[in-house]
């Protein structure tokens, strides 16, 4: 569905744009339907620049993105550009500044509306919306018609997930949705989406939380430094984490049943090849496979 | 006994009325201890930080005593605080990142902030040197602005500020909530790591991510609508909770090793309560699977063991 492929991203920085700094480097990695796939990483490892790519709101150093078979990097008419955007949406961290505080929150499924399907009669529409709005799990009720100071969180950012199912949404990025939320509520958006997936959506959900990335995804991608160090399926990533800033975060996560100085990962099982880590290893890296579905960056590649 | 809360209210005041954010809050701190306290977002958890170092407008002091190692703490009145603020007690606040001075180096910075406290920034200066070596920090820091530190390093600069005068109390107010696993788990150990060396004598830990807490608190301090919860020694407000609202909060917590195709996780149904006009009677009465007509009353702390108390009904009719 969506394939990335050294996709690479390269910020201008300092006085008059000396400077160069690469956040995101050849990353490589794909999603198919129906599958949610964790992109984890600590702050400035280059996760949402991804994200911002994959949503066109930032544009790709070099590198290709692939989605149903098409590049989109290279799309720039506004027809195009609506036309992808029906089908790939994103929703992000801070729910209260996603809104405009003056305008009532269904303001946004009036834009849609507008801008997407002009040609449907205001009631069947109103329909489509009541039916999104039940699909999140919220009773249209209590949200229509109200401002989004009057609506909790975990409402705006279910509010936001109803408006991209209203299009014909194939690709949702996630970026942070929950982080704000509280411990209550961020359970209900996660099985929200586990249920989304179940219908055939496909989601990235970035995140620096290493337990929710384990709750919800099939894939995960570990980044550091623009990197990606370590990619598979989720089980094989959490349970036999090979690369040594995998083990790190890994050991880091505060758990419920033991404390941080009891935690031991087992030794990574099979046999571990000569690992690339960014910022130490020089040179370039490119994925090695060691397992079914398990792959881990190694030096080498141009 | 370290800090002493006796029916402690400070509630906002709005045109609309008073909002009602900490109510009736009676707790007691020991000496060296760590207090983690949690709640979803607007149950007074960081007004009940905010109150003990400055009673800002509108916040309102009502009524309820503190006492501090046996002294009692003024906290409505904003000019006795002075002789506590920084001294005795500091506070961690939740953005470290805005906490210092963006246009004044921070070893200016600093030296203004102890010459403001009538001490001697040439013989402070030897100490904070030594406790950033501690942190893993550089001298060379000192020469810096704020705004040419990373996150987790403007973090641990701000806490070794914050302790530098060996306050009894440290209040860290949402620290670690901003910073990715790796530095989160650094900061929480420093903050243990202060303690264990006396720099100070009791902390309380404010947080919404109660598996930090179960990493590094002595006690839990669980808190719903601006009213007391529960409270407890760590491991048995974790796993042998007696308060409805806590079990529920601990089950809504994703861990690794927790799949949903497995085991689906539930949130808590329904809002926490709007504290301007707040239910009669137990707060949680909503939202709570066991209520039942004697939660139209307010739930009395009722002591389970020695330093565990909840507030529940549930557990008054079963002693009866």
């Amino acid at each position: 569905m969506l394939e990335l492929e050294n996709v690479t991203k390269v910020y201008r920085v300092g006085a008059f744009g000396k400077g160069s700094l690469r956040a995101v480097d050849r990353a490589c990695f794909s999603i198919g339907p129906g599958e949610v796939c964790s992109l984890i990483g600590e702050s400035g490892s280059g996760k949402s620049t991804l994200g911002k790519m994959i949503l066109k709101l930032s544009p790709v150093s070099s590198g290709t993105i692939r989605f149903e078979e098409e590049d989109i990097t290279t799309i720039s008419s506004t027809k195009q550009l609506k036309e992808y955007y029906r089908k790939v949406q994103g929703v992000f961290q801070d729910p209260f500044s996603s809104f405009n505080p003056i305008f009532k929150a269904d303001r946004v499924f009036h834009i849609i509306h507008r801008e997407f399907f002009p040609k449907v009669a205001d009631q069947d529409w109103e329909k489509r919306v009541h039916d999104s709005l039940r699909s999140v799990g919220i009773n249209p009720g209590e949200v229509l018609h109200k401002f989004p100071h009057q609506l909790s969180g975990g409402q705006l950012q279910r509010l936001l997930i109803a408006r991209a199912l209203l299009l014909d949404v194939k690709v949702l990025v996630a970026d942070e949705i929950i982080s704000m939320l509280d411990a209550s509520t961020r359970i209900d958006v996660l099985n929200l989406l586990a249920l989304l997936k179940k219908k055939g959506l496909c989601v990235l959900f970035i995140t620096h939380d290493l337990s929710l990335g384990y709750y919800i995804s099939d894939k995960a991608v570990i980044l550091y430094k623009g990197v990606v160090v370590e990619t598979g399926t989720t089980d094989a990533v959490f349970l036999n984490p090979v690369h040594p800033y995998t083990r790190k975060l890994l050991k880091a996560v505060p758990r419920l049943d033991m404390k941080w100085e009891d935690v031991e990962l087992e030794a990574p099982r099979g046999e571990i090849p000569e690992l690339f880590i960014p910022g130490e290893t020089p040179g370039a890296c490119t994925l090695q496979q060691i397992h079914e579905g398990h792959f881990v960056a190694v030096p080498g590649g141009e | 006994m370290a800090l002493k809360l006796d029916h402690l209210k400070v509630y906002y005041q709005t045109l609309h009325g008073q909002v009602k954010a900490l109510d009736d809050i009676s707790l007691q701190l020991k000496d060296g201890e760590i207090l983690g306290v949690a709640g979803e977002s607007g149950c007074g958890k960081s007004t009940l930080s905010n109150a003990l170092i400055l009673l800002k407008p509108p916040m309102r002091f009502i009524s309820g005593e503190v006492y501090l190692d046996g002294e009692k703490v003024p906290i409505e009145e904003y000019q006795k605080m002075v002789a506590f603020r920084f001294k005795k007690i500091s506070i961690i606040p939740q953005y470290a990142m805005n906490a210092m001075n963006p246009t004044v180096k921070i070893g200016r910075y600093i030296q203004d902030l102890l010459l403001v406290r009538g001490e001697t920034p040439e013989k402070v200066f030897p100490e904070l040197k030594r406790r950033l070596k501690l942190v893993e920090l550089s001298e060379s820091i000192l020469d810096l602005f704020p705004i040419e530190l990373s996150g987790g390093m403007k973090q641990r600069m701000v806490m070794v500020i914050a302790t530098l005068l060996n306050p009894s109390l440290l209040i860290a107010d949402e620290i670690t909530s901003a910073l990715d696993v790796s530095t989160q788990k650094a900061v929480s150990e420093m903050l243990v790591e202060f303690r264990n060396r006396g720099f100070v004598k009791s902390i309380i830990f404010v947080t919404h991510d109660v598996s930090v807490l179960y990493q590094i608190a002595d006690r839990i301090f669980i808190m719903y609508a601006g009213k007391f919860a529960e409270i407890g020694p760590t491991q048995t407000v974790i796993h042998h909770s007696r308060h409805p609202y806590t079990g529920m909060l601990v089950q809504a917590m994703p861990e690794v090793g927790i799949r949903y195709e497995k085991q689906p996780l539930t949130g808590i149904p329904g809002q926490p309560p709007l504290l301007l006009h707040p239910p009669e009677g137990c707060r949680f009465k909503d939202r709570c699977p066991f209520a039942y007509g004697r939660c139209n009353q307010v739930p009395p702390q009722t002591q389970i063991s020695e330093g565990h108390e909840v507030a529940c009904w549930k557990e008054v009719e079963k002693d009866a």
